[in-house]
């Protein structure tokens, strides 16, 4: 026997369920009256500096079928290229950005908007520029532990091509899975579970 | 930038590798939900980049007075929410076994009946016009939290032809990077039908499940009001950055 590392295991995760809007976003499935608003449900104000986008994310699931039960959430960095987070140590970031939001997928559509600002770029460890991009985080019925992923941007090709991330994925033709598509001044994305255009998740 | 009024140095270092041997994997057919929302790939594995190792802070101010009391937050003027009353109390920890401070935990649940405040529920158990069924509170300085409510129902649900989930309270954890982001289910000592549980059991390792199991604790019920369960919660840790200070090529 050797010493003890004296460390705790990470709590197991559960699916958030089919009744997640409850606990994270109760004002759009009618709980009035506990929170003033759903948090996470405005990224900007009129303060916010920045190009102004919309996201516009479906998740899809092995028949193709978007998922209208789930919630979504994005982290990113401002437009300067720096998180508004007591870990960033190379400044402070836009106070009027805090980088994170939380959105459900439409009971309706499966369509899931973010109103928020296209990020900057944000060095990788051995100080290459990565690409813009924001991360996601996929909670729903079903999902035994979140997803987590990237969205990039169709329009940011030189900046994708060198980005160290999708460097990394083996097999070329499921890069296009991580980069959203430019409609006007939305970008269009679509999570795919399963199948063959199945997006490229993350362990890190 | 650290927070304001803190004297804490932020931490910055990556996480610790997630065990998604520990985790429930992606694809439990028993669970039939996730046999078409399961990815079925390889996941992309690398170290934390700085947009997995930053995250939000979450301020106390945010918190109106009843988030921490289901019992209430949703109950007209002099009425509350009908059930067992129940504390539930604990630390959220990481792996390193120190307390987390400032994390922000949202939690939901059926009401006494096992009923859910939601329109896509249609179980026979009523509605109970004082429970909403969500609470919030932000961890302190030792990472310790509390908050009050009614002990949830169990109910049946469409798995199979007759699958009832266990007792349970659904809490989402916001720790200090990204790459925490978790959420899971607390579950109750005693209770025969965690280990009959579809979504339970697709965790393979029995010491995991029992980590989802709050203990009865006497000791902190308030004698004629509320009976007490303790559940702490374990994020990943961060590894030091002692070897890590300079990028290559600096």
């Amino acid at each position: 026997m050797a010493q003890s590392l004296d460390r705790l295991k990470e709590s197991p995760s559960q699916t958030a369920g089919p009744y997640v809007h409850i606990g994270l976003t109760p004002n759009f499935c009618g709980i009035g009256g506990v929170y003033a608003s759903d948090l996470g449900s405005t990224m900007l104000n009129g303060e916010t500096k920045g190009d102004r986008i919309e996201l516009r994310i479906r998740v899809l699931d092995g028949t193709g079928t978007p998922l209208k039960d789930a919630l979504i959430e994005i982290w990113q960095a401002d437009a300067n290229g720096l998180y508004n987070s007591p870990a960033e140590m190379r400044g402070a970031a836009d106070p009027n950005f805090q980088g994170w939001g939380r959105q459900p997928t439409d009971m309706e559509t499966g369509v899931c908007r973010f109103q928020t600002i296209k990020p900057g770029r944000v060095p990788f460890r051995d100080g290459r520029l990565m690409a813009p991009h924001i991360t996601l985080w996929i909670v729903a019925r079903g999902i035994n532990i979140g997803l987590h992923t990237r969205l990039y941007f169709a329009d940011e090709e030189k900046a994708n091509a060198e980005d160290p991330i999708l460097a990394r994925i083996e097999h070329r033709l499921r890069v296009p899975t991580l980069i959203a598509e430019r409609q006007g001044d939305s970008y269009v994305f679509d999570v795919h579970l399963q199948g063959e255009k199945e997006t490229v998740f993350f362990d890190s | 930038m650290a927070e304001p009024g803190s004297n804490r140095a932020p931490e910055t270092g990556a996480f610790f590798q997630r065990d998604r041997q520990w985790h429930p994997p992606a694809f439990t057919p028993n669970y039939k939900s996730s046999v078409l929302r399961s990815p079925q790939k390889a996941l992309l594995s690398f170290d934390n980049t700085l947009s997995e190792r930053t995250g939000p802070v979450f301020g106390h101010a945010m918190l109106g007075e009843l988030d921490n009391d289901l019992i209430h937050n949703f109950a007209r003027p002099g009425e509350s929410a009908i059930g067992e009353r129940i504390i539930v109390h604990g630390r959220v920890l990481d792996e390193r076994g120190k307390g987390v401070p400032g994390v922000l935990l949202e939690f939901w649940q059926a009401n006494a009946g096992g009923r859910y405040r939601h329109k896509k529920d249609g179980y026979l158990a009523p509605l109970d016009p004082n429970f909403g069924g969500c609470g919030r509170t932000i961890t302190g300085e030792d990472g310790g939290y509390a908050f009050r409510t009614v002990r949830p129902g169990p109910y049946p649900w469409p798995n199979g032809p007759n699958d009832w989930r266990p007792a349970h309270i659904h809490f989402s954890v916001f720790g200090h990077g990204f790459a925490q982001r978790l959420i899971t289910q607390m579950y109750f000592e005693g209770d025969p039908l965690i280990w009959r549980c579809p979504i339970v059991g697709g965790i393979s390792n029995k010491e995991a499940i029992e980590a989802l199991i709050a203990a009865l604790d006497m000791q902190s019920t308030i004698p004629m009001d509320a009976i007490a369960y303790r559940f702490d919660i374990v994020l990943r840790g961060r590894r030091s950055t002692l070897f890590e200070n300079r990028p290559e090529g600096n």
